[in-house]
């Protein structure tokens, strides 16, 4: 596959798994000022998501449209990273997963406003001015939570033990990201890298949390390996176009 | 018939937000250009957030009112570059949102960086500068929700992206 689907599908489908899961808590957050924002939240990141499928699909130049990947693909075909497909075990969970996505998709996108890819360096020009927001308010609520109650530091602090292994896979480069990076499509990932070590550090010790460490990294889900909630998260995204694929609105 | 862009830029002028009816989509600063392709009328619109539901209907209210004008063959197109920014937003723009009851999003929205933090706004009552933030989302993704501590009435600002 041209690399430039492999990664823009790598990038969109980590958006849209986000997307989905944070779809989820409308209607049931703690309150209703973060119901509104996980929604508004998962919207940004769906909207980025069209615009990733309108590149790769492009690039692959079968004529699929981004339903089509979206709704029309199986697990194995999905190249998410494994972080965004954890499950929404409860809202400490939830914020953490958003907050160590953001770490990464903050740089990642500030790295891609410079690609030598014109469609790519669009995308990343408009959706960083969003994931500014998105950082904002993940790193306040991580704080606040954190440094927070009992209840809510040991809250935190879990969902930090048990989100940061998947962090790398967000990372995780291969032949492709090396191909892109030679190509000054993807440049500056190791100060991606750098930049999320940084934000990280900065913030889980504001927040009064301790990284593991030595921890075990999961990787994989960039070439179609999932954990086993990924199932669930598809059948319930594409139960609808699968059932009725010509149906209009 | 073919009628000038000007003409045209000027219909467009009553083409209203579907999310915010008080101000139109030039107002807003997203119609980037308008011209003829032969007899077709090409607009083109850049979109605000990536993911904004108003996107479609907007794409389908500026054909629907040209039509009305007699225009037979519309295109909108997407344009992606340069991003949108609330700079864009027309001074008449922000006369009209702050009319309708919504503080206008800080002017150079680059130096906010999208920090809630590094933005404030008067109250769209009263004019006091004495306010709060009470949410970083409102009823839409564009809004945030405040508070004036004088009047105390709770107002949606806009924000600056």
């Amino acid at each position: 596959m041209d690399p430039i689907v492999t990664f823009c599908l790598r990038m969109g489908d980590t958006t849209l798994i986000l997307g989905q899961q944070t779809a989820a808590w409308c209607g049931h957050a703690p309150v209703l000022e973060e119901d509104i924002a996980f929604a508004n939240m998962g919207l940004d990141l769906i909207g980025q998501t069209q615009l990733w499928y309108e590149i790769a699909a492009e690039a692959e130049g079968k004529g699929r449209t981004p339903d089509d990947l979206a709704f029309f693909r199986t697990e194995r075909q999905f190249l998410n990273a494994q972080l965004v497909e954890r499950p929404n075990t409860d809202f400490a969970h939830a914020l953490m997963r958003q907050y160590l996505f953001d770490a990464w998709h903050l740089p990642m996108q500030e790295a891609l406003c410079d690609s030598s890819h014109e469609a790519i360096r669009d995308l990343a020009q408009k959706s960083v001015k969003e994931v500014r927001y998105h950082i904002d308010r993940s790193r306040d609520l991580i704080v606040r939570l954190g440094d927070g109650s009992d209840e809510s530091r040991a809250k935190m602090q879990g969902a930090l033990d048990a989100l940061w292994p998947y962090a790398g896979d967000l990372m995780a480069t291969d032949e492709v990201e090396e191909t892109l990076a030679g190509q000054g499509v993807l440049p500056g990932l190791d100060r991606v890298r750098r930049a999320f070590d940084a934000e990280t550090a900065a913030t889980l010790s504001r927040a009064t949390l301790t990284i593991p460490e030595n921890g075990h990294a999961r990787t994989g889900g960039r070439t179609g390996i999932h954990t086993e909630t990924m199932g669930y998260i598809l059948a319930e995204m594409q139960s609808v176009p699968r059932t009725f694929p010509d149906a209009r609105w | 018939m073919r009628p000038d862009t000007d003409t045209v830029r000027d219909w467009l002028g009553e083409v209203p937000d579907p999310e915010i009816p008080a101000i139109s989509v030039v107002d807003l600063g997203i119609v980037r250009d308008v011209g003829w392709e032969n007899d077709t009328l090409v607009v083109e619109v850049t979109p605000t957030y990536a993911g904004c539901p108003a996107t479609l209907v907007i794409a389908l209210d500026i054909e629907t009112a040209l039509h009305a004008r007699g225009i037979e063959k519309v295109d909108v197109r997407r344009r992606m570059s340069p991003a949108w920014s609330t700079d864009w937003i027309s001074p008449e723009g922000r006369q009209k949102l702050l009319d309708y009851g919504i503080a206008p999003p800080q002017l150079n929205a680059a130096n906010c960086a999208g920090m809630l933090s590094a933005q404030t706004a008067a109250c769209p009552q009263c004019g006091s500068e004495n306010t709060e933030m009470l949410a970083g989302r409102g009823s839409t993704p564009c809004k945030a929700q405040f508070r004036c501590r004088d009047c105390r009435e709770p107002f949606d600002y806009f924000k600056a992206i």
